[in-house]
């Protein structure tokens, strides 16, 4: 049975995505693909989609609720914040920081912890103690205390957020990818493409790889919701991006003084980062249990 | 194995941990000594130069970067961390005074996830695709999904402020605690309710499961005795992770409640500069990481028989 899941990996990754399963997996679905697009609009087009600059300053403006809310207008459609900035620009501008933190945090650490754990993996010895050790030093050191201390050291930068994120995700990965490459390196086809002189880099890139890219992609796309919660929660602490940018945490950091007075100025960011990272997480599962054989009967 | 093994293993764990927490300060402190100088948070533009040297030199903050750290580590060793440059008391009892406002949070949290999400967790895995599942299993993904930070800002927006059924923050009383648990408990409670339903749904279906019904015994004998105790394996695992995952979100929860701990102190320490007690908050806190590990270790054979008679 292994076997046969391990040979047919290679074309499960397309064979896999058929929209299979039952009909209230594609109910959940289809809600999460409309909010995974509309994300994906707003943070490549928020300049075009936005009527406001999202820094600027309108104090005359302060605090205007909601459209459908008393008192609020269609000008500013979820209303302004404590300094009569726009909100809905201020959300837009934010998908575009989470988006950025998705786009450059999950592939960076994704391709340095499948290096890692194909070495660690496949040489074993001094590489794979070596990495073990790092993987274990990660998780005694919370990233939120690292991240505090470089932002005191190196000052609060959306860059210095992204590299944090980097150094503390990619060990996941390499851990995911090493336990894999144990058990397929003493599969027989492994061992018969040794057998033939193979280099170790045609094994591990034509034979071992392409069956550990759906757990990859698996991993990769469960982090989606997890790197974006980071970034929000820095944010949320003023040690993420840069005092004034729009970021989702930021904003909610800011409208926590006001929220006796004001419900929207936090509910609007928070609802963002709760539809985006409950979406990454419903299609993370659903393309676990899409890909991976061996999770496919659990259901 | 031999009898002897445990403690080998003991000994072997004990010393990588050691290994790590060593680590985990030489890289903080040697960041932290990247920084700006210390001495810049704790004077003005007035201070004159000499004044500026003087206090270097009662911070220990003179000499290559090489000696300082040696000096560092031999004190540590000695758990002597210096004192706080802010108040000049000693930086582990800074930390320590904090140390029992975060257990007490952390404990109630981890107690909270569990007596949460394993029951929710049983339950979803006998009324499997039920609706009562999809419901259980929405809200576990839920749980996972919502930001901490935010969920405590509208919890306390909800009973705090608009019901005033509980205080806004601070720490006293019981009351003082239940939405700081509830926010930093939630996000453990929906992982250990997705292992326990999928451990659930996984031993149910196992040859011992089926003998033990065929004996006759009633349901409720074979969920409780028999097959919960495997079901429970992967939430043990991991939890060692989760005191991890807490750790670090005490920071973001102390903060939101005011809570007086350690993850309040640490935001505050690193803002204003005060590095030792940064170093001692993160030697102590990475302390209690890697000691939760060990323990999650050791206690297998507790759970697992299997694994107690193959180690005799």
């Amino acid at each position: 049975m292994a076997a046969r899941a391990v040979a047919a990996a290679p074309a499960s990754l397309l064979r896999g995505v058929r929209l299979g399963g039952s009909w209230q997996r594609s109910l959940l679905l289809a809600p999460a693909v409309i909010i995974l697009l509309a994300f994906l609009t707003a943070g490549i087009f928020a300049d075009l989609l936005s009527a406001y600059d999202p820094e600027q300053i309108v104090l005359q403006e302060r605090l205007i609720p909601p459209a459908f809310q008393d008192g609020g207008s269609i000008a500013h459609p979820l209303g302004t914040d404590n300094l009569g900035r726009d909100i809905l620009a201020r959300v837009m501008y934010g998908a575009r920081v989470s988006l950025l933190v998705v786009v450059t945090c999950i592939p960076a650490s994704a391709l340095i912890g499948t290096l890692c754990g194909l070495l660690a993996g496949w040489r074993l010895g001094w590489w794979d103690r070596f990495l073990m050790r790092i993987v274990d030093v990660q998780l005694a050191l919370p990233a939120i205390l690292f991240a505090l201390l470089i932002s005191v050291v190196f000052g609060a930068s959306l860059l210095n957020v992204i590299l944090i994120i980097i150094i503390f995700s990619w060990s996941g990965y390499a851990r995911l990818v090493r336990a894999d490459v144990l058990s397929l390196r003493e599969q027989e086809f492994v061992v018969a493409a040794r057998a033939s002189g193979a280099s170790d880099r045609r094994i591990l890139f034509r034979h071992v790889l392409p069956n550990i890219v759906n757990t990859i992609v698996i991993m990769a796309t469960l982090d989606v919701p997890s790197v974006i919660l980071i970034e929000a929660a820095l944010s949320f602490l003023n040690i993420g991006v840069a005092p004034g940018t729009p970021s989702w945490g930021a904003m909610i950091s800011e409208g926590r003084n006001f929220m006796t007075i004001a419900w929207w100025p936090i509910w609007m960011p928070g609802i963002a980062i709760l539809l985006v990272s409950l979406t990454g997480n419903l299609f993370g599962d659903w393309l676990r249990d899409t890909l991976d054989p061996r999770l496919r009967n659990v259901r | 194995m031999g009898p002897q093994s445990i403690s080998t293993i003991l000994v072997s764990r004990l010393l990588q941990g050691i290994l790590v927490v060593f680590v985990v300060i030489s890289v903080v402190f040697l960041v932290s000594r990247l920084a700006r100088n210390p001495v810049e948070y704790l004077t003005t533009d007035e201070t004159t130069e000499e004044e500026k040297e003087l206090l270097k030199e009662q911070l220990g903050l003179t000499g290559p970067i090489g000696i300082q750290y040696v000096k560092f580590l031999w004190d540590a060793v000695q758990l002597d961390l210096g004192n706080s440059f802010i108040s000049a008391r000693p930086a582990l009892s800074e930390v320590s005074s904090r140390a029992s406002k975060t257990l007490q949070l952390g404990a109630s949290a981890l107690i909270f996830s569990l007596v949460l999400g394993v029951p929710l967790g049983i339950i979803a895995a006998l009324y499997r695709a039920t609706p009562t599942d999809w419901v259980a299993r929405f809200l576990a993904v839920l749980g996972q999904a919502i930001p901490n930070f935010w969920l405590g800002l509208i919890l306390i927006f909800f009973f705090a402020v608009q019901l005033d059924l509980m205080p806004t923050g601070g720490s006293g009383g019981v009351e003082h605690l239940v939405l700081p648990t509830i926010t930093l408990g939630l996000l453990a409670s929906a992982i250990s309710m997705r292992l326990t339903r999928s451990g659930m749904i996984d031993v149910m279906g196992t040859d011992f499961v089926r003998t033990a019904r065929a004996k006759g015994l009633r349901e409720s004998t074979v969920i409780w005795r028999h097959a919960l105790r495997h079901a429970l394996l992967p939430v043990a695992t991991i939890l060692g992770i989760q005191v991890g995952y807490m750790i670090a979100g005490t920071v973001i929860v102390e903060q939101v409640f005011a809570w007086p701990g350690i993850g309040r102190l640490m935001l505050h320490t690193i803002l204003v500069g005060d590095f030792p007690v940064m170093i001692a908050g993160i030697l102590v806190i990475s302390t209690s990481i890697v000691v939760a590990n060990i323990l999650v270790d050791l206690s297998y054979p507790i759970i697992d028989p299997r694994i107690r008679a193959g180690a005799r």
